[in-house]
């Protein structure tokens, strides 16, 4: 009798190791990231190479070196900021798709209001670029967000179509209007609101372009993370975000949420601008972006929208974005890409295949003997 | 006497529970049995074992006396097993002809032989009395008539074991009473009838043996004439239970409530409330009685907010509501139990402690932070006023069982310290116990001197819980009775509309 309770115990409850948060905001995904390393792996094998010389060198340059972290680093900062940006929508249960054109306009304005305002003192200075590229931003998200709350129209549709509109805006401003002749970017920003490279500080990150604005972003993760669970109007917006219904109910404005977090999208979108105007070329150039704001889903989702598993993710793309260039001459860059979708499928997918080769696992050995 | 159905040691697990557990249950040929126990008890979870839907992980299934393996329903129906469910599985944009003949279609030269068929089912339907408008779709006929189309559904695939499961939930007394009719009379010309229920009346009217299943066992088989509902409700709960509620006298207060001449005309045109006008006093219940789809939920949903009336009146006292939004109806007093825990009432992927301030969040926060600590003091007290279990605050509520869910609903709508509670189909899916204690609840909510209104499809839930009783037919309010002491059958010819032209009448106690 002993024995048949205890043996029961464990077919029940072993399944439940599944459903723990370690396994599932730790384990599963760290699962998903190796697998699509060793995944990888068959592919530089395809193309001739050794995966273990192939992998040494791309971890070794990236993490190996202070050079080579800086260089992470600053891939990584605009990650944070659009992966920021997607999850706190989607915690609000919108996809916001067009963090592209969130960032690109915040960093416009940021580098706009920059040339303007020469002679302003740098306190003041920077937290008014800061500002202005959240307000660009923000004003990009609230559009989609207001016409999903008013008229029912899909923020998918709304913010794909934002992003070409913001492209093209961009495009006019930048070659036209706001350009250095025979350039495609906008004049020097007022150096008050530079934000110092690491390099001038450390010397081990020379010639990294790694500066302050990574710590613009970890603070805006934290915000981010205080703002979704533990404030009120968090509170409101993951309530609308798991069941508009149950919050229309509980007396919470699904339409005033929805437009909150579309803006607050937008706006955390916009802070990329730090980054690369503020803190890298100081000024606007077009096309600087290169799908950043769609790597942000991809950031999202690897830090299943929780912004210090953003911040990590982030990392690691950044990682594989820098990685791309150090193994270029062994592997077609490429490679990354496939690597960077790869993790990308295997995340999506982890919970579902691991779960059935746990769940198949018990059942061979009779731990299990069902699956709901 | 032999056996038409024998399950023998049935065990099904699901990943964390065990939903029958060395379960045995033998039917003898011919009767009427019925299979009853608390929600959760594994009673559906046997039947759709038995129907095919689940394979079990041990144990044996007899029909007929021979052994026999279920893989699906496709078997089940060939060994001559029928099942009604209790949400339909019909198609509404069909007709009743083509939904009988789904599946089992008559051809002639690769075209479906309808007259054929026609004959067939109607010769069938005047067998059994089960009359249905072959050439309607189904969309287009009431709940009752849907069931006789299940049934005969059912017995076209020459069903002669029939399982019917929950089968009265949607009726009214008449219907009830038809259907029960129609059960005998099947059941007289030889076929076996299972009946999953946990209306105890029900039990006790129409079954010869009666099962008793608690947490996935079979704890008793009782034979019908020999028991008492008393006796079959303590072995489903496993503990005595009061099954008619105590409650003291009402005292005379004035009214609090005053909804005058409400109308609401929904996107599709159509009148759901129509004219609605009655007062509700503090210290009493107002049960409204129906048939679901009369207008009851849009009339909740226009008190509280979520609707906006098309015209019409809603005051507390002195104070005009129509036009104002959930919020502000909450902080003018008003509690609210939806009829829809899992759509409305919950976020189930919140916590319990979460659920327990939906609505109250901003007392619960400072200017910009949750007060976590009052949150979880609050937490703490409703689970243990309110025995809600696990009692573990920071699960979700999706793990709780529908009892438990509704008692998080039921322990953040009190905990408002409203005037007014607007409670929908508060017992919808609870076990008897969860019931025993949501009408206790609700009527010393009653005795310390709120107004409630109560709406429910389930009429000893009105009958024993009102001091008034007013019945919706087609939007209106076609009766209003001034207590409590009507007869089912008189209630059941209002709330059908057969009887209710009565256009003045008394709109306060």
């Amino acid at each position: 009798m002993k024995l048949g309770k205890h043996l029961l115990h464990r077919r029940v409850s072993l399944p439940l190791i599944l459903e723990h948060p370690i396994t599932q905001n730790f384990l599963i995904p760290i699962l998903a990231v190796v697998l699509s390393f060793a995944v990888g792996a068959i592919f530089i094998v395809v193309v001739g190479q050794n995966p273990a010389e192939v992998y040494s060198i791309l971890f070794s340059q990236t993490l190996g070196s202070s050079y080579g972290i800086g260089q992470l680093l600053f891939k990584s900062t605009p990650l944070i900021f659009t992966g920021l940006s997607v999850a706190l929508c989607f915690r609000a249960g919108l996809f916001n798709i067009g963090a592209e054109g969130q960032l690109q306009i915040g960093a416009f304005v940021t580098a706009l209001v920059g040339m303007k305002t020469f002679g302003v003192p740098s306190y003041l200075e920077i937290p008014l670029l800061i500002l202005s590229g959240m307000v660009g931003g923000g004003m990009w998200g609230f559009i989609p967000g207001y016409l999903k709350a008013k008229v029912g129209a899909h923020e998918v549709i709304n913010t794909i179509m934002l992003n070409f509109i913001a492209a093209a805006l961009i495009s006019y401003f930048v070659t036209n209007i706001y350009n250095v002749p025979a350039t495609v970017h906008t004049p020097p920003i007022s150096p008050a609101g530079i934000l110092p490279r690491f390099d001038k500080f450390i010397p081990g990150f020379e010639g990294s372009p790694v500066n302050f604005s990574i710590f613009v972003a970890l603070i805006a993760a934290v915000l981010v993370w205080c703002y979704v669970d533990r404030t009120r109007f968090g509170y409101e917006l993951r309530g609308v975000g798991f069941n508009p219904k149950a919050a229309e109910y509980g007396g919470i404005s699904v339409s005033k949420n929805i437009v909150l977090s579309m803006t607050l999208g937008g706006a955390i979108a916009g802070l990329v601008g730090t980054n690369f105007v503020m803190g890298y070329k100081y000024y606007f150039e077009e096309g600087f972006s290169s799908g950043t704001g769609f790597m942000g889903i991809a950031v999202a989702l690897l830090g299943l929208n929780n912004p210090f598993g953003v911040v990590l993710a982030a990392l690691l793309f950044g990682m594989l974005d820098y990685g791309g260039l150090v193994i270029n001459t062994m592997v077609p860059k490429e490679l990354v890409s496939i690597l960077q979708a790869i993790v990308i499928i295997f995340v999506i997918s982890s919970n579902r295949i691991f779960r059935g080769i746990v769940v198949n696992y018990l059942k061979k050995r009779k731990l299990v003997v069902s699956e709901e | 006497m032999p056996y038409s159905v024998e399950l023998l040691n049935i065990t099904k697990r699901f990943a964390r529970t065990i939903a029958n557990d060395n379960v045995t249950l033998k039917v003898t040929a011919g009767s009427i049995h019925a299979l009853v126990g608390e929600n959760g008890a594994g009673k559906t979870t046997l039947m759709e074992t038995l129907y095919g839907l689940y394979q079990p992980d041990a144990g044996k299934i007899r029909i007929h006396e021979k052994e026999v393996g279920i893989k699906s329903p496709h078997d089940s129906i060939k060994l001559g097993i029928g099942m009604v469910h209790q949400h339909f599985m019909l198609v509404p944009k069909l007709t009743v002809l083509e939904n009988i003949v789904l599946g089992a279609e008559t051809t002639k030269n690769l075209f479906l032989d309808l007259k054929k068929t026609t004959t067939e089912i109607s010769a069938l339907a005047e067998r059994f009395s089960l009359s249905v408008p072959l050439n309607e779709r189904v969309e287009d006929i009431g709940v009752g008539v849907q069931q006789r189309v299940e049934i005969l559904k059912a017995i076209y695939r020459k069903a002669d074991i029939l399982i019917l499961d929950e089968p009265t939930a949607v009726l009214t007394p008449q219907e009830t009473t038809r259907l029960f009719k129609i059960l005998s009379e099947l059941n007289q010309q030889g076929n076996t009838i299972v009946l999953i229920t946990h209306k105890l009346n029900e039990v006790m009217a129409i079954s010869h043996r009666v099962s008793v299943m608690r947490k996935g066992r079979i704890v008793g088989e009782l034979e019908t004439s020999k028991t008492t509902p008393q006796e079959i409700a303590q072995m489903m709960v496993g503990r005595p239970v009061l099954l008619n509620i105590e409650k003291p006298e009402r005292k005379i207060t004035p009214s609090r409530l005053f909804i005058r001449n409400l109308n609401y005309v929904d996107r599709r045109g159509v009148a759901a409330l129509n004219d609605v006008s009655f007062e509700v006093a503090s210290g009493e219940i107002l049960g409204i009685a129906g048939i679901e789809g009369n207008g009851q939920s849009q009339l909740v949903e226009c008190l509280t907010g979520l609707l906006k009336p098309t015209s019409g009146s809603i005051k507390i006292g002195n104070t005009e509501l129509v036009g104002l939004n959930p919020r502000q109806i909450f902080s003018h007093g008003f509690a609210h139990v939806p009829e829809d825990r899992i759509k409305r009432g919950l976020i189930i992927d919140f916590s319990i402690e979460e659920n327990l301030i939906l609505g109250m969040h901003i007392r619960f926060s400072r200017t910009f932070l949750m007060k976590r600590n009052e949150i979880r003091q609050n937490a703490k007290l409703m689970t243990e006023r309110f025995d809600i279990r696990p009692a573990n605050p920071s699960i979700h509520a999706r793990g709780l069982s529908g009892g438990n869910q509704q008692k998080v609903i039921m322990a953040r709508e009190l905990s408002r310290n409203a005037e007014v509670i607007i409670a929908s189909q508060p017992t919808r899916g609870v076990d008897i116990g969860g019931i025993e204690f949501i009408h206790r609840s609700l009527i010393s909510a009653r005795d310390s001197g709120k107004a409630i209104v109560l709406v429910s499809a389930d009429l000893n839930e009105i009958l024993s819980l009102s001091d008034r009783i007013a019945v919706m037919y087609s939007g209106r309010i076609v009766k209003i009775f001034p207590d409590n002491r009507v007869d089912e059958n008189e209630l059941g010819l209002y709330m059908t509309g057969s009887k209710g032209n009565e256009t003045r009448q008394a709109l306060a106690p």
